[in-house]
């Protein structure tokens, strides 16, 4: 069975506060919901599946199912990091396909900033009974940088990529940020400004890292006969696809991530090829993370992803594979430290034709969102929808 | 020199199936995980291989020689440190800690030897200089 055609993403959200000091996490997963809901033109009583990541308060969906007083008979909790709800748009369609809900709500919350949190820069071990990995990787001080650093040290080295080609992915953001009166950092930065920048992890600068952010989002993903009734413009899905990328028993290989297999597996399942993609939502928790997603994706030959970013040819309205055109995490928003949810929202504007006039891209009718989620370096996993303009 | 002050280094969490991986390090030796079946060494060690799903696997010693696969010097750290994967002479990549050197001379490929790190309260870590 596919998913092919399956299921529409039927309504978006995006919390607009990047910093929310004053409201509660289980207030942001509701305000998201109730946003997307409205967008979509339903009511929570329409919603009769509900999915959430590690970022939902408590038990995740017993939790939030109760305070947003849902009645749903189809729940998902799958946690891969920032990539989990792109993997939720997929699950919401087999879900829908297999008859099991027929509105699948996904909700993304958090507040790291309000909370102090020391994100990236900082080791973290998850406490309670270790995960076999730990006692292996803890004490040496892996964090979210510095793991992905090591990603970017072996393509430089393998492949001549420069940091000044990894700059142009943060520079591709900024101009679209510019346009965003949400976005955290709307100043256009240069190449030079980039690599100038304080170097954090080698050979990562501090503008080759994603912003951090409190707020949110949510999607609400339907029926075909649910959204042949809604009167936004139709947003369908032709393909999804999931995996989680190890470190293979010690068969370490930090030159491409699960990218390489639920690209191939997504466009596959959709019948369309990379080339086919007026737009492209990557996500971008540090510059290296859309070079290695855009090569793996097959956007360009692996290694060849430095000349391919580079020279504004992520820009929109120049280049020839518009990104990330609400700013994207490296600019934009990176709500909860998990960025993926962020990424399928810009796709469905873009194909919907709600993207700001400054970045949207002309008759855009087919488009990608992908995410990774946890440490590039380490394990992770890969999520792909590819969506199509009805 | 960019390291120039000592990291305090906290314990490894020794489970049950590891205990002999980090006794062997409190001797100054470095353990791999072998499977006898389909002969291929793994990390982190195992009971059953990772590759062939067999339980016939077994520790054996580590050369304790390897070449630096990748690595990043973390700089927003109280004191700066090297992490990355050094592969081991017998196969396996492990994450670990490049010390006792320049940290702004490392590269990839690198010749590193195996050295031991005293942990806060726990059994030692296993490291790697440059050879």
């Amino acid at each position: 069975m596919s998913i092919k055609g399956k299921a529409y993403i039927a309504g978006i959200y995006e919390h607009p506060t990047r910093l929310a000091k004053d409201i509660s996490l289980a207030q942001i997963h509701a305000q998201c919901a109730k946003g997307a809901l409205e967008d979509a033109g339903l009511t929570k009583d329409d919603v009769d599946g509900y999915f959430c990541a590690g970022d939902a308060p408590g038990l995740g969906p017993m939790s939030m199912v109760e305070y947003m007083g849902l009645k749903v008979r189809h729940v998902d909790s799958t946690d891969t990091g920032g990539s989990s709800y792109v993997l939720h748009v997929g699950h919401a369609a087999e879900a829908i396909a297999s008859g099991k809900c027929k509105v699948a709500l996904i909700t993304l919350a958090g507040r790291p900033r309000a909370e102090g949190m020391a994100t990236g820069t900082v080791p973290r071990s998850r406490g309670g009974t270790p995960t076999p990995d730990d006692p292996f990787e803890f004490p040496y001080g892996p964090t979210v940088v510095n793991m992905y650093a090591n990603c970017a040290m072996r393509h430089m080295y393998e492949f001549g990529t420069t940091s000044e080609q990894l700059a142009w992915i943060k520079v591709a953001a900024s101009h679209h940020a510019q346009y965003n009166p949400h976005a955290l950092l709307k100043d256009v930065v240069t190449v030079e400004e980039v690599v100038n920048s304080p170097m954090i992890s080698d050979p990562l600068h501090r503008l080759d890292c994603c912003v951090i952010t409190d707020g949110g989002g949510a999607i609400v993903v339907v029926a075909p006969e649910i959204a042949a009734n809604l009167k936004r413009p139709k947003v369908k899905l032709l393909g999804a696809s999931e995996f989680i990328k190890t470190q293979m028993g010690g068969k370490v290989d930090l030159t491409y991530s699960g990218a390489r297999f639920t690209g191939a597996a997504a466009f596959a399942e959709a019948g369309v090829k990379p080339s086919d993609m007026k737009y492209a939502s990557i996500y971008d928790s540090f510059t290296i993370t859309v070079l290695m997603q855009l090569e793996d994706l097959g956007f360009c030959e692996k290694g060849k992803g430095g000349a391919f970013v580079a020279d504004g040819n992520l820009i929109s309205g120049i280049g020839k594979l518009p990104f990330n055109t609400d700013g994207g995490g490296l600019c934009n928003n990176h709500p909860a430290n998990r960025g993926g949810l962020t990424k399928v929202l810009e796709a469905v504007r873009q194909l919907r034709g709600e993207a700001h006039p400054k970045v949207q891209v002309k008759n855009c009718d087919l488009a990608i969102a992908h995410g990774t989620g946890g440490s590039l370096g380490l394990r992770h996993g890969s999520a792909t929808v590819i969506l199509e303009r009805e | 020199m960019a390291e120039t002050k000592e990291r305090k280094l906290p314990p490894p969490a020794v489970s049950e199936e590891t205990q002999a991986y980090w006794d062997a390090a409190g001797k100054g030796k470095l353990l791999v995980r072998k499977c006898t079946s389909c002969g291929q060494a793994h990390h982190y060690p195992r009971t059953i291989c990772p590759f062939c799903f067999s339980d016939k696997t077994e520790w054996v010693e580590a050369s304790g020689k390897g070449t630096i696969y990748s690595y990043s010097v973390m700089r927003r750290a109280p004191v700066p440190y090297a992490i990355g994967y050094v592969t081991l002479a017998e196969g396996p990549r492990m994450l670990t800690n490049i010390v006792d050197c320049d940290l702004d001379k490392l590269k990839c490929d690198q010749a590193v030897t195996v050295v031991f790190k005293p942990t806060d309260g726990g059994p030692p870590l296993p490291m790697f200089t440059p050879a």
